[in-house]
């Protein structure tokens, strides 16, 4: 391969042009300047490139160096990836760190994946085996949470030679050899893949499982299953990124992959040491053992904004491929669109819709594709699964706008994030009438085997409740409540201690941050059946301020905040609260 | 002969704030210009974009009066910087960079590029220590801690000057006594405004701890591109190599952002949003993602950014793009201030992201969380209810709405509203909250622990 080597003629802020660059290829990753800046060749036209720069071109000239690598964008896949924080185009942040200081300065070189550490790798596979891609060669203890499969890469079939003997071993240690109809082909932990390529499965299934993310009006009302897409728009401070942080933290997911993409720098502060400190409630282990970060923040390069993006569904295709469930979390996929909008801008490409090229549902499209469940590649028959939540950031909080519109045609949730809601703190701030989520009927099955309850009959009295609630309240607004026939006050009501206790869920409590399955659908069952006793009460004559004046609804609104371990007890203490309180209303009215 | 000795004469056009030069060679993207017009007067420029032969200069101070005859221009060699060294605090600078007090230049330790880097995320220390305005509406609801960027959302003829300097005359943390210092960036505000922030400097015996970078409402509008960029680079270095916590106040964020349209339209970029440029979002972040604290330092970096919200329209592309960067908002309110309430805070559009790790058990007190969300609940239901009210009356509310309804107008007037030199503490704004909830039933209180409801509430009812 010979080598392509331009130089620059044209810089415009992350985009610039070089000349002489004739043999290179689409999407080639190069080395702009003297101080080796990272970009990539967006668009050709006789020998002149246009690339995207990774990293800030102040100072740079025009005259000096471009250098092609005649590779695409690419990550590194092994060990070491679990618990590691990286920028948009896969280089650790504490390994700049440790290079430049506090400060990111550019020019930095790093290899993702740590040379020095060594792995204890126990083999599966044997010398002689025929081998196909995804197969496992044998594993690694990643983190106490993941044992990490070491598989042979997609495209490599043929007749293991070699595999060493259990031992310790760093990534760049060969751990085996196999023969391969196009020759001899060593192999070592780590696998290098393409961003932009999706990795290959055999064939994808409809997801069936739900994710289960102890989000109550997530996982009864709008739950996302295993495999699926979701889309969170919501303008600023309704709460996407604490939603986001929520799912990440308390899904049932055996990875996460958290891409922080054009937004705050704190957030991924917060992310990075609350995970360091937070611990699964399933396993007890650490959150971060299971989580890898992407951080590409507002103020860092945009056209890495871009790559981020990609590396981060890489890598959770990766995971997958090991026969995980992987959930991959982006905030925010507006920032990503602008990015392709700025340097779309810079290419004087004809705009489309708000200025966005016209590629960009496209390119959001082919996105979320990469989700999915799926038999994956390798002779043991396995699934794994890539779950996207993706918040999107409208201008003004309007959906009409191209992102959101374009995300929706694709995602199959939809949690409408509601400013008028986070005004009056009714967290998290998903508006239940615009919501919904195709995964109903996919995970209902799941719910009726594992939970038992009578789950989907339970949310679909719940929703009408709600909604004739939202009926109820528009009258209320014209004619004051007191007009309302008792049973609708009492309806009301009922619909109150679902929406404010129910729906509402302290992201900051300690107890109610997470609520497990079963606590749920029993939380619900006695909201449920408070609500049919009132309205019973109140078809019988029961006043409504005696209604109101309950002393037991404090300890129906207490529920979500009753610990998860020992619930079923306080839960049936409450339940009979209510049920003699109002027996005694009842009687009363007899008398 | 080096590029910078060089004087090109081959001015090729003028155009709004841009100028074009060609036949230039060894030219560096975002370098300085000295641009001499035909007069000899000397202006500063920046190149925007530049090609082999061809750079495209952003001019500071104006185009009025260049030519494409007798104009030059030098490149420096270097992008823009700032001469920092500690006597920079109590300085008083120009959209330049040159000084405005009668004093001499500064002697520069460093010259710092004004760009600044990205705070590496890893480097990071996560706010989390409470700054005590002194406002109630900020301390017990928005609660502002150190390393926070948490903007003022106003409009015009709204006093948010006079917050913005009641902030900065009362902010401390409690029980410490640390350097800090206020540095105080102008951009495109009147003479008068300016004043204001000096006096409430003067009176507060800050101002000889204070820098200010000041480009009036007369001087060149280009030159507030680069403001912020030189308070900022001053703040960090005060900051993270002089060990000061520093309030940055950021004025007026929307001349700012009419700045960067200007220059967009000037060079015929696609626009995004009434007009604004594509990457209005990511240049603001260059700015406000400049705030915040380093794992390991002692200093941190506060911002206050304040702006006018057009027609007062939150969803204007400059607040709403503020409010995606900063971590909360301060929304300043007409209805409240024509009620002559001060400061005329509307509590419920505001935020602050960092405040439920800045308050609490040792840090501010235990209930604060709690009360905070309850506050908010009770005062959103009473505002319902007036909406209500309008059209029914009050004799058709229920006793329990008869209670939020009250609660909403005693919260107004006792919570919200403060004297302009008021400087309640933490304690006395909580005070005031419990006082306040004890006017509803206990059993509505359901966001506060019955600990708390027991022993801030009830044990002072007996």
């Amino acid at each position: 391969m010979s080598e392509i080597k331009g130089k620059i003629i044209r810089i415009s802020g992350p985009v610039i042009e070089a000349n002489n660059m004739r043999g290179s290829k689409m999407y080639d990753v190069v080395r702009v300047g003297d101080e080796n800046l990272i970009g990539e060749i967006i668009r050709l036209n006789e020998d002149v490139a246009t690339i995207q720069v990774y990293e800030d071109t102040n100072g740079l000239k025009p005259g000096e160096q471009v250098l092609s690598t005649q590779e695409q964008l690419s990550v590194e896949l092994g060990p070491g990836l679990i618990a590691n924080i990286y920028d948009g185009i896969q280089r650790p942040l504490p390994a700049i760190r440790q290079q430049t200081g506090d400060f990111i300065s550019r020019g930095v070189q790093t290899l993702p994946l740590d040379r020095k550490k060594k792995w204890r790798f126990t083999p599966q596979a044997k010398k002689d085996d025929h081998v196909t891609g995804g197969d496992v060669l044998g594993t690694v203890q990643e983190s106490s949470l993941i044992l990490h499969k070491i598989l042979v890469p997609p495209e490599v079939n043929g007749t293991l030679r070699s595999i060493v003997k259990q031992g310790e071993y760093t990534v760049d240690e060969t751990i085996a050899e196999i023969d391969t109809p196009a020759g001899l082909k060593t192999l070592t932990m780590v696998q290098r893949w393409p961003v932009r390529k999706a990795r290959p499965v055999i064939i994808k299934y409809d997801p069936s499982v739900p994710l289960i993310t102890g989000q109550r009006v997530i996982d009864t009302f709008f739950p996302i299953a295993k495999g699926g897409t979701a889309a969170i728009p919501g303008g600023f401070g309704t709460g996407k990124t604490v939603m986001l942080h929520q799912l990440a933290k308390w899904s049932d997911a055996t990875v996460v992959v958290y891409v922080g993409c054009g937004e705050r720098g704190n957030e991924m502060t917060d992310v990075l040491q609350e995970f360091s400190k937070l611990r699964d409630p399933k396993t007890g282990e650490l959150l971060i053992n299971r989580t890898v970060l992407i951080a590409n923040t507002s103020n860092m390069p945009v056209a890495a904004r871009d790559a981020s993006v990609y590396t981060g569904i890489t890598i959770a295709e990766y995971y997958r491929d090991m026969g995980y469930d992987v959930a991959l979390m982006a905030d925010s996929t507006s920032r990503w669109a602008e990015a392709m909008r700025e340097i779309s801008g810079r290419l004087e490409e004809m705009p489309g819709e708000e200025g966005y090229p016209a590629y960009l549902a496209s390119r959001l499209a082919a996105f979320y594709e990469r989700a999915g469940r799926a038999k994956l590649l390798g002779s043991q028959e396995t699934e794994g699964s890539i779950s996207v939540m993706g918040a999107v950031s409208p201008p003004g909080g309007d959906f009409s706008e191209p992102v959101a519109q374009n995300t929706l045609r694709i995602t199959k949730v939809f949690w409408a994030l509601d400013a008028d809601l986070a005004d009056r703190r009714h967290f998290p701030s998903i508006n239940w009438l615009k919501s919904y989520s195709l995964y109903l009927e996919h995970v209902n099955g799941w719910w009726e085997q594992h939970v038992g309850t009578d789950w989907f009959k339970q949310l679909t009295k719940a929703m009408a409740l709600l909604q004739k609630e939202s009926e109820l309240q528009e009258i209320v607004k014209l004619v004051g409540p007191d007009a309302l026939p008792v049973r609708e006050r009492a309806l009301l009501e009922g619909a109150r201690m679902i929406r404010e206790n129910y729906l509402q869920q302290s992201a900051f409590h300690d107890v109610d941050t997470y609520c497990p399955g079963k606590k749920q659908t029993e939380m619900l069952r006695l909201m449920l059946k408070f609500s049919d006793r009132i309205l019973e009460a109140a078809s019988k004559n029961v006043l409504i301020d005696d209604i109101i004046a309950m002393k037991s609804r404090e300890s129906l609104a207490r529920l979500g905040k009753v610990p998860n371990e020992e619930f079923e007890k306080t839960f049936q203490k409450v339940e009979h609260e209510f049920e003699h309180e109002i027996d005694t209303l009842l009687k009363r009215r007899e008398l | 002969m080096k590029n910078k000795d060089i004087e090109y004469t081959t001015v090729s056009a003028v155009e709004g704030p841009l100028m074009i030069v060609d036949g230039v060679a060894d030219v560096a993207y975002n370098e300085v210009v000295k641009i001499r017009t035909p007069n000899g007067e000397v202006r500063t420029g920046q190149v925007l974009e530049v090609f082999e032969h061809r750079a495209v200069i952003q001019v500071f101070e104006g185009t009025r009066g260049l030519d494409t005859k007798h104009t030059s221009a030098r490149f420096i060699g270097e992008t823009m910087k700032l001469g920092v060294s500690k006597d920079i605090v109590g300085r008083i600078f120009d959209g330049t960079g040159q000084p405005l007090d009668d004093s001499p230049p500064i002697i520069a330790k460093e010259r710092r590029d004004i760009n600044g880097e990205p705070i590496n995320p890893c480097a990071r220390e996560y706010p989390r220590e409470f700054i005590q305005t002194g406002i109630s509406t900020i301390d017990g609801l928005n609660t502002l801690v150190r390393g926070q960027k948490l903007p003022i959302f106003s409009g015009s003829g709204l006093p948010h000057n006079e917050v913005a300097s009641q902030i900065a005359r009362q902010a401390k943390v409690l029980g410490k006594e640390e350097e800090f210092a206020v540095v105080f960036c102008a951009m495109g505000i009147t003479n008068e405004e300016a004043n204001l922030f000096r006096k409430g400097f003067e009176q507060s015996g800050a101002l000889e701890r204070t820098v200010m970078f000041l480009n009036l409402a007369d001087d060149p509008t280009i030159e507030r591109i680069i403001l912020p960029r030189l308070a900022l680079t001053c703040a960090e270095y005060l900051a993270f190599d002089l060990d000061m916590h520093v309030l940055v106040i950021l004025t007026n964020m929307t001349n700012y952002a009419e700045a960067l349209r200007e220059i967009a339209a000037a060079r015929e970029e696609v626009p995004g949003r009434r007009g604004y440029p594509g990457y209005m979002y990511t240049d603001l972040a260059s700015i406000y993602e400049r705030a915040g604290r380093i794992q390991g330092k002692k200093g941190s970096i506060t911002q206050i950014p304040m702006l006018t919200m057009p027609d007062d329209d939150i969803t204007h592309p400059i607040p709403d793009l503020t409010g995606y960067i900063t971590e909360g908002q301060i929304v300043l309110d007409r209805a409240l201030n024509k009620k002559n309430i001060y400061p005329p805070i509307a509590v419920l559009p505001c935020l602050s992201r960092l405040m439920n790790q800045g308050i609490g058990k040792d840090r501010t007190r235990e209930d604060h969380y709690d009360v905070a969300n309850q506050l908010y609940a009770a005062y959103a239901e009473g505002c319902d209810l007036r909406d209500l009210v309008a059209i029914v009356g009050e004799d058709a509310l229920s006793e329990r709405d008869k209670k939020f309804l009250h609660f909403a107008d005693l919260f107004e007037q006792r919570f919200v509203s403060q004297g302009s030199f008021e400087d309640r503490s933490i304690e006395q704004t909580l005070t005031i909250s419990w006082e306040l909830l004890a006017q509803l039933p206990d059993a509505e209180l359901k966001k506060i622990n019955v600990e708390y409801i027991k022993k801030y509430l009830l044990n002072k009812k007996d």
